[in-house]
């Protein structure tokens, strides 16, 4: 039984240190949370801001959801190919370079989604309040908006780190270090236990981290706000229902 | 450019390869989905359970779940019928919530006025709820669509031939020229089949050109694919 051997293999201990003489599991874990977090972190710079922006201001809404849709199109191993096979990127570091640059542009629009969307969803009254007691647009944004709409900026931020946590696998294709080492060299030798572990330790990785962020984000509801909260009210002029909740992840 | 002229045929095979893969995964992601959909919108319990479902199967990554599928279902590894389920599964987690967010737009008192005027449940679903839920189902499948031919170049990691081969093979030759072909390929492909599922939507339902849906409303409709849940809070 395939799946049997495979989670043997992954509970031998040997495998934890090295694999065929290679990086073993811990290794490689390492290498695709540290590309992982790269990715992740460059993917907050960039979209946090903008996000914050567009959902503070209302303006520009139209072309996060155009960059959305025009990624969705572009598929991942056709960027890091194309960039990988330049001279440009061909040197180690270069090559991270590239990859950080592809996972970036995976985890923006999401992230920028849930943070515009998050802004949205805050009730038009509270944030009128907060103007009339006088706070400044900007504590409006740090105390008013951020804290209410942090459940659905993490629900971005958790679809982008997934969508880049899965991704991330592919780059053992292009001789970088992940957890997707496994399953192509295991497909590479016809070795299918090692290419079902890989598979498995790949998935719990995504659903453990997704579980962790689901935690956290559940936490970030500040207390006394109701569940219910956003459907009462519409904000932004927009039907309360399709904002209130987190963007979903597209392909990986 | 001599490079792409001299290799049409190969372009041309991998692209029909392509198609293959693709077309019967978002069909059979449709035609899945409506149902599942349908059940998601009228039950609490229901929806609660297969929008979980389907995020924790969004949730597994590409190569794994090509690799996970034939040793579930007792495949070969190298059978292209699992690229087709593994873009399946994918297609109806995400179509799911379309879908349900399809059937729970259309409003209580049409459902009730079906009922009054004597529409069976069966009837009510094909007459009244299924054309209403059509714009947003369309958008829904628009979406899916455009991910699952980007998402199946990942089956030529995997050694399942499709437009994935001219990024593998371009990489390895170190030749940008023939990933670009790829990606332009890719992006062709998607926008064909974007143009086909509009059109189908515009013979299916008439009523939904020009001025029903207007400026605020289309708008929401594009955005909602894009804003739509990993779950509810």
């Amino acid at each position: 039984m395939l799946f049997l051997d495979a989670f043997r293999w992954i509970f031998d201990p040997e495998h934890w240190s090295t694999v065929n003489f290679g990086p073993g599991i811990l290794d490689e874990l390492g290498a695709h949370l540290w590309l992982t977090l790269i990715a992740v972190v460059v993917t907050a710079a960039i979209a946090l801001p903008i996000g914050l922006y567009i959902g503070h201001t209302g303006r520009g809404r139209r072309y996060a959801i155009l960059l959305a849709n025009v990624v969705r199109a572009f598929p991942t191993l056709g960027l890091l190919s194309l960039l990988l096979s330049t001279a440009v990127f061909s040197s180690q570091d270069a090559g991270v370079v590239a990859n950080v640059l592809v996972f970036v542009l995976l985890g923006v629009p999401p992230l920028l989604a849930g943070a515009y969307a998050g802004l949205e969803s805050v009730d038009r009254r509270t944030i009128d309040a907060a103007r009339a007691m006088g706070h400044t647009e900007w504590q409006i944004l740090r105390r008013v908006e951020l804290p209410l709409a942090a459940p659905l900026i993490l629900g971005g931020l958790r679809s982008a780190v997934l969508q880049i946590i899965a991704s991330v696998t592919i780059v053992s294709f292009f001789g970088t270090n992940s957890l997707g080492d496994f399953i192509l060299s295991g497909l590479a030798s016809t070795d299918y236990v090692q290419v079902v572990a890989g598979s498995i330790l790949v998935t719990a990785l995504a659903l453990l981290v997704d579980g962790v962020l689901a935690v956290v984000q559940r936490t970030a509801r500040p207390r006394g706000v109701s569940r219910g909260r956003d459907r009462t009210t519409t904000a932004r002029g927009r039907s309360a229902s399709s904002v209130s909740r987190a963007p979903m992840p597209e392909g990986n | 450019m001599d490079w792409v002229l001299s290799h049409l045929d190969e372009i041309w095979t991998l692209t029909v390869a392509h198609v293959g893969l693709v077309a019967p995964a978002i069909l059979l992601g449709f035609v899945v989905s409506v149902p599942l959909g349908y059940f998601a919108s009228r039950s609490r319990v229901a929806g609660s359970v297969l929008l979980t479902l389907g995020n924790i199967l969004y949730t597994i990554p590409g190569i794994a779940l090509v690799v996970l599928v034939p040793v579930a279902a007792g495949l070969a590894i190298l059978n292209p019928a699992n690229v087709v389920i593994a873009l399946l599964i994918y297609a109806v987690a995400i179509m799911i919530r379309s879908a349900s967010d399809a059937f729970a737009s259309v409003s209580a008192d049409v459902r009730q006025s079906a009922s009054a005027q004597g529409f069976s449940p069966v009837q009510r679903f094909w007459r009244v709820e299924l054309p209403l839920a059509g714009p947003v189902l369309l958008a829904g499948i628009r979406v899916v669509s455009v991910s699952t031919v980007s998402l199946a170049t990942v089956g030529a990691l995997v050694g399942i031939p499709n437009l994935g081969n001219l990024f593998t093979d371009a990489f390895q030759r170190q030749f940008p020229l023939e990933a670009v072909v790829g990606l332009v390929t890719v992006l062709l492909l998607a926008a064909l089949f974007d143009v086909v599922l509009s059109a189908i939507g515009r013979v299916l339902m008439p009523w939904n050109r020009g001025s029903s849906v207007r400026g605020r409303d289309r708008a929401r409709l594009e955005a909602l694919p894009v804003e739509n849940a990993t779950q509810v809070l």
